[in-house]
Parts: structure tokens; sequence; C-alpha cells
């Protein structure tokens, strides 16, 4: 039986990475709910086990079920009638095999009838299911919003949204408007509080709103009178069973067609604070975001996962001039590139998942009882390194996604310009992931701070610390010497003292420092799986060619000659 | 119908669907070491369908029972993980051997003990493909049964059940207690589920836990037993199980080789299309 789990020995390498231990025993809080909760894990080694075993359900699922009906569901994509959605037949079979199957709410704690697992797994059902149809998995991945409601809402919320979850409520999050994308401050839909029906009562239109007529909703809104900033923005939960909420159109998209994004019409419907008013943008918000770019960062290893796959069969399939195509240097040069940065940018998106864990789990150990000293460290640490991690994944696997499903389509031919192959599909599912959830250049914004503020260079000199075997220490010579010439340059562009020329090179630098963080994650593997030296072997030249690219166009590049590249 | 109990009789098989050249033994019985063991494909049907049940009305209870060695604890987890409350492993020395007669007798006697009020099983097994011992389960506890059904659900005390023919599909009407066999063609059995996968994951028979370092399996955990009957629990007539109640006798195997006589070329032409199938048509191929 095909099994998307099963048949990639990778995903479990990352699931038994050594510092799950730690991760495991934090999120289950040393495994206390073992006699509460019949299917609560009693250690370490039950745990994991847990994990695998319903990872291996939603990999059946997704080779059986999901990806057989991502062609029909890219064709028929969702309707709106009445204003309300429709989903295509197969994301209705998708949803219902998924929510049977209990994976809907993972990460939830028990007592809100989730599995609490940690972001590890979750995360790799992520990957699954986006390798499976990448539109399905917005849909599926929008449990997220649930963790907003864990962290911010209060008790009574919780109670009445979470278990909903795990019994299959579909979920969005309303945040952007037809003159608020990237800049979410100008949010205009109005939260006023109705004394009479005592509940707070939204109005306004919300644009691009993924799965936008969900059962629960997360609604930023201006609920502060005369306020112009962010600051006047709180977050709301609106449940579509009370009504006022209409469906005026659903886009008519590139790719992701399974996924509705819609144009919603917000007339007096009624809507829970949650949290504190005023904290919506600024902190509520801010959080779901990085919970939502891990997840993009997650589905684009998913669609890079599924095109080097086609790519790989077409070129063993494909005959020309007496032989398969993979047998031509051109070919395969290109099928072992786009596997290694898959491997690459998946050990970047397992390793930014382990920082999210630890740092959420201390976050709800928080909650209980004071940390120590060295408790507290080791959150800051996380939420520091998650920070800096989670736009840089999002920014590398996006873009590297869309390079790879390029590829795909030219080893394909001709052929893959034609809608008969699943790689035209995943072409155009590829090229949203660079630009929903914050476009590239907005995680740059983002990944710049942990380039200026040394936050890159003080991890990439904790991996350098790692021991490696006595035949790979040259590659990690290669690695120091790149990260020096990466200090070095970050120093000379920061003394220039000039912030837009360090807005103008913050791609490259970013870029620099994640070369150098993957390669560094590979090399580590390689000392655990023997199987990732041949990946470190091929990444590292790569990453130092790329790499000296940028620092001599940085190095050589002078102030004025901005003004060149200025449009006005 | 609230409250009612169903036993889905379910087999763990060779996995046949995928057989390479030492899937038979020379004598003609399946090489069952070579080939992967399975939960036969038309029972989880027939367990869907009980599931179904469960859902529609209150209270109702599905209990799975299989015959079998020890490993076939097995198909009563895999059924445990989809929504099944408990079920029954017929497992002794004495049932080794068993054809369709021996079998159906076990079965029937095992029914008996639990004491149902609707059985479902799958059509066919896929190692045997007789399709003979939910007919016989029901001939021996004298209920009627209905076969190849797809769909079925109750009106008032009675169950509606549609059956797939080999011409179209037939809606009929039975009474309980009822034997009914399940068609390929009813909805695929769901998937596992999570919760209930890590909650029975170690739900162990008797044999297997003195197999096994059962110990470890508990580890303070509340154990989940698996019900495991032997000849004397269900009352069996040792003669008429095993080898010495089966008269069943394989007398010869031929080795068939299915050979295709002539090839055709076709265009895609519309006028090609066309005359394919009307040939197909005219033999009975399709249509």
């Amino acid at each position: 039986m095909a099994n998307f789990y099963t048949d990639n020995r990778d995903l479990r390498f990352h699931l038994t990475h050594p510092a799950m231990e730690k991760i495991v025993r934090l999120k289950e809080m040393d495994y206390r709910e073992k006699d509460q909760y019949d299917y609560a894990p009693h250690d370490f080694e039950d745990a994991m086990d847990n994990y695998e075993r319903v990872l291996e359900i939603i990999g059946a699922i997704c080779a059986e079920v999901i990806a057989p009906n991502a062609e029909d569901v890219d064709h028929e994509g969702p309707t709106v009638t009445d204003g309300h959605v429709t989903y295509a037949r197969g994301t209705r079979e998708n949803h219902e095999a998924l929510t049977r199957a209990g994976v809907i709410g993972m990460n939830f704690p028990r007592r809100y009838e989730g599995l609490n697992f940690p972001m590890v797994p979750y995360v790799m059902a992520a990957e699954l299911v986006s390798r499976a149809d990448a539109g399905f998995a917005n849909i599926w991945g929008l449990q997220d919003c649930g963790e907003t409601i864990l962290e911010f809402g209060s008790e009574e919320i919780r109670e009445e949204f979470l278990p909903r979850f795990n019994r299959g409520a579909t979920a969005a999050m309303d945040l952007t408007e037809p003159d608020a994308g990237s800049d979410l401050q100008a949010v205009q839909l109005k939260a006023h509080y109705d004394e009479t029906r005592g509940a707070w009562l939204l109005n306004g239109v919300k644009r691009f709103i993924t799965n936008g007529d969900a059962e629960i909703s997360l609604v930023l809104a201006r609920s502060e009178e005369g306020t112009a900033d962010g600051r006047g923005l709180s977050l709301f939960v609106y449940d579509r069973a009370d009504g006022g909420v209409l469906v005026r159109r659903i886009e008519n998209k590139m790719g992701i067609k399974g996924s509705p994004t819609c144009e919603l019409v917000f007339r007096n419907a009624p809507a829970k604070l949650v949290g504190e008013r005023r904290l919506g943008l600024i902190k509520y918000v801010m959080s779901l975001m990085n919970g939502a770019r891990l997840g993009v960062a997650a589905q684009a290893v998913g669609i890079a996962q599924a095109a080097w796959e086609e790519a790989a069969r077409y070129a063993s399939e494909r005959k020309q001039f007496g032989k398969t195509i993979n047998n031509f240097p051109a070919v395969y040069e290109m099928l072992t590139l786009m596997r290694v940065r898959l491997q690459a940018m998946r050990s970047l998106l397992y390793e930014t998942a382990r920082f999210v864990d630890t740092y959420k789990a201390w976050a709800f150990i928080s909650a209980e009882r004071p940390l120590t000293k060295e408790e507290r460290e080791d959150m800051k640490n996380s939420t520091r390194l998650a920070d800096i991690y989670t736009p840089m994944v999002k920014l590398i696997s996006s873009e590297w996604c869309n390079r790879i499903a390029y590829d795909a389509v030219q080893i394909h031919g001709g052929a893959g310009f034609i809608r008969d192959f699943p790689v035209e599909r995943l072409y155009r599912d590829a090229r949203i992931t660079s630009i929903y959830e914050g476009t590239s250049q907005l995680q740059v914004v983002a990944a710049i701070r942990g380039v200026t503020t040394g936050g890159c260079l003080t991890q990439i000199r904790e991996y350098e610390k790692a021991p490696v075997r006595p035949e790979m220490e040259h590659l990690k010579k290669e690695l120091i010497s790149l990260t020096n010439e990466y200090e070095k340059i970050v120093a000379q562009v920061i003394a220039a003292g000039n912030n837009e020329l360090t807005d103008f090179h913050a791609r490259r630098l970013v870029e620099m420092a994640a070369n150098i963080i993957m390669g560094y994650l590979l090399l580590h593997d390689a000392q655990r799986d023997q199987a990732f030296s041949q990946a470190v072997e091929i990444f590292l030249p790569q990453a130092v060619t790329e790499n000296r690219m940028r620092l001599e166009f940085i190095a050589t590049f002078e102030e004025k000659e901005l003004g060149l590249y200025k449009v006005n | 119908m609230n409250g009612i109990k169903i036993v889905v009789l379910a087999k763990q098989v060779p996995d046949t669907r995928n057989v390479g050249p030492d899937a038979m033994k020379a004598d003609g019985t399946v090489n069952r070491s070579v080939l992967p063991a399975i939960f036969n494909p038309e029972d989880l049907n027939a367990l869907e369908q009980a599931l179904r049940i469960k859902e529609r009305y209150e209270g109702v209870t599905v209990t799975l029972l299989t015959m079998g060695p020890v490993r076939a604890a097995e198909i009563i987890r895999e059924g445990l993980y989809r929504g099944a409350d408990d079920g029954v492993l017929l497992t002794d020395r004495a049932f080794a051997g068993s054809d369709t007669l021996a079998t159906s007798y076990a079965l029937a006697l095992a029914v008996r003990k639990l004491s149902p009020d609707l059985v479902i099983g799958g059509r066919q097994a896929i190692d045997g493909d007789t399709a003979q011992v939910g007919p016989q389960v029901a001939e021996k506890l004298g209920w009627p049964q209905v076969t190849y059904a797809e769909e079925m659900h109750f009106e008032g005390d009675r169950l509606i059940i549609r059956r797939r023919l080999e011409r179209g599909v037939e809606t009929v009407s039975a009474p309980l207690p009822l034997v009914v066999t399940v068609n390929g063609t009813a909805p695929a059995c769901r998937y596992r589920n999570a919760r209930l996968v890590m909650k029975y994951k170690y739900a162990r028979t008797e044999t297997e836990l003195q197999a096994e370092n059962a110990d470890y399996i508990a580890a303070g955990r509340p154990l989940i037993k698996i019900t495991e009957w032997g000849v004397d629990a269900i009352g069996a007539d040792p003669d008429q199980l095993g080898l010495s109640g089966s008269p069943t006798k394989v007398k010869e195997i031929e080795n068939v080789i299915l050979q295709s006589k002539e090839s055709k070329r076709l265009t895609s032409s519309d006028s090609d299309i066309e005359s394919l199938v009307r040939e197909l048509l005219e033999n009975h191929t399709i249509g």
C-alpha cells in the first residue's frame, strides 16, 4: 500500500532527531497525563511510537485519497452559492478522511480533544498533506487558528471552540482587506460592542481570505474608534453558525485552486473578543503569522518533494537518443541538485520546528510554575532562534520550491507544459508559497534582524562546536571559512551606517547565513546517517559558490551606486 | 435500530494480489510464509458497514470475530483502531486445516455464544475465493442471509439492503437475526483513528502476552485484553474441526498460463474506437 510517510526515509530520520527526547518530555510534562487519558504516552518510546503510527495513517490517506483526488480538485475547484462555499467533491472526501482519522487539532492539549503532539510531527504531517495536494493543505493547516485560541483565548473561548476542531470544524484567519495586505496596520473592518446584544458586532470587507467560509474564523478588526494604526486592532473569533458573513466571490487563482480564496462581507456579524483589546495585531496576529509561516515552509517542502518525484520518475522513463534522459549530465545534475536542495530545506524546516517546540513547551509550562534560571534562558534562546529561523525557512523553502518546480517542468520538456502531467499543477501551486503569509521580501525584513544583531552568527558558532568525523573535517573547515567571510561582510555593511544599504543587501546577507546554517545541518545529519554525506558534499560547493558571488557583489558595491537602482 | 449487537466476521489472509512464483506450495496450498498477512479486503468493507450502523443508531456495538493463528489477533486490533468495540480470536490447534465447512461450524458456534442480532462478513476471502463461509454460517445458525450487499439501513426493525448483482442492483428487506455478506463495491473502510491506535496498540490476547514481554507492554497502563476462545470455549466437537472435519481435498493443481492469442492495433480515430466498442458489446465483454 502506498504511503507518503513510509516511502520517504528522511522523514523518520528527522522525526527521531536526538533533541526529540527533551522536546517530547517538555510537551508531555514528564508524561503526567498517562493515567488520565487512555491514549496518552507513558514514556518517550511510547510517544515516538504514537507519532510514527499517526504519521503512517496520514501518509496512507495522503497517498490513497488526497493525492489521487488532487487533479479533479484542481479542475473542479470550490464554488459559491448564496454567499457560501461548496468544496469540490475531492476536498470533501479528503476532509472527511482526515477528520475520521482524528488528525485535526493535532497539537492541542488532550483536554480540548487534541492529540498533544509537538510541532515536529505536526509539521511533518503538513509536509505530507502538501505533497499530496498543496491547496488542500491550506484547509487542513488552518487548524493553526486553534493554537492562537489556545495561547490567547479565555478558558471559556477555548472550551467552546477547540474541541470542535477534532470533530472536523474548518477554520480561517481573516486578516487582509482590499487596502491592507502586507500592511495590516491599515485594517478597517469595524468592531463595536453592542450593549443590547451583549456582543461585538463586525462590519466591513475582508479580501484574499483562505477558506473564508470556515466554521470558525479569527478576525482582525478595528475595535478602537478614531485609531489609525495597529494599536487600535483587536482579534475576534466568529462562529459561522451565528451568521452575518457572506462570501461575495472567490478568486480565480493561478494555483492551489482547491482552496477557496474569499472576499467576505461582514454585516453585524457577532463575534467574541480573543484575549485583550488592542493586542490583536501587535501580539496575537504576529504569533498566528509565525505559525502560518512555518506551515507555508512545510507546504513548500511538500510541493518540492512531489515535483522532484515527478521529475525523477519522468527522467527514468523518458528515452531520447537511445537512453533514458537521466543518463545525460544536463539532466542528472538538475535532478541531483533538486534532491539536495530539498534535503537542505527539509533539515532547516525541522530544525526550526524544534526551536518552536522548545519555546512553546516552556511557555506552556511557565503558565503553571515559575521557570528556573536555566529554563528561562532556554526559553529565551529558543524563542529568539525560532523568530530568526521561521522567516528564514519560509524564504528559503518557498523560493527553492519554485526553483525545483521550475526544473521539474523543464525535465518534462514539452510534456511538462501540458496539463496531462501533475507537474504542471505543482508548478502553479508552488508559485504562491513565496507570496502569501508574507512575501519573500517581507521574510527578509524579519530575518535580517538575525543577521544584524548577530543571532545567526552565534548559532552558527554553536554548530561549529559539534564534532564531526575525521573524513568530514575538510567540509567543516570550508564552513568555518564561509562563516568568517560572512562575519566580515556583515560587519562591513553595518559599519556603513546606512539603513537603506542594509535593506538593499538584506536578502543577500540572509541567504548567505541560511546557506551556512543548512551546510552545518546537513553536515550534522551526515554524522548521524551516512546517507546524508553525499548531500553535504554536493551542497557545500554550491553554497560556497553562491556565497562568494554575493560576497563579491557586496564587497565591491559602493553606496553611491544605490542611486543607479532607484526607480523614482 | 438502536441497541443492536453486530458481529463482523473477518479473516487474516495472505496478500494474494501481488504474488510471486513461490506463492503456492507443491501440494497446491498457499505458501502463507512468503506473503504479507492482511485484513481480507471485503471484510474491511463489511466492517465499514457495521461501523456506519453504529454511527447512525444509538447503543450499537460491533464485535470482530476472527479465526486463525495467534498472529490473527492483529485483525482484531485493526478493527479496534477503526472503531469496533471489541473482538474475539478463535484460535486452537484443533482448528488448523479447516475447510469452509469446518470453519463455518466453529464460527457459527462462536456467533451463538456472542448472540448478536446481525452478522456481517465480506463476500469472500482472497485466499480461497469460495464465498461459502458467510452463507454456511447462516445455514448453521438457521438464520436468513443476504449476499452481495453494498449498502444497508434500517426501516423499522427490518434491514433494507442494496445488493450488487451482475446486471444491476436489487433492494431487499430482511428481518433480524440475519447474516449479510458485503461486496467489494461497497464503500471502502475508513482509515485507522489516531486516538484509537494510541489506545489499543497494546491490546493483546492471553497467548500473545505469554509470548511477549508482558511487563514491558503493560508498563503501568491498564491492560486491554483481547478475548481468545479455543475449542472448549465454544463447545465444539473436535471431529467436525480441522482436517478431520474438512471433506475438501485438493485433487490436482494445474498451472494455467493466460496468453493472448491475437493482438489488434487501433488508432485513436473515432471509427476505430467505435468498431472496438461494437465488438466488445457483441461478445458481451461490456454492456
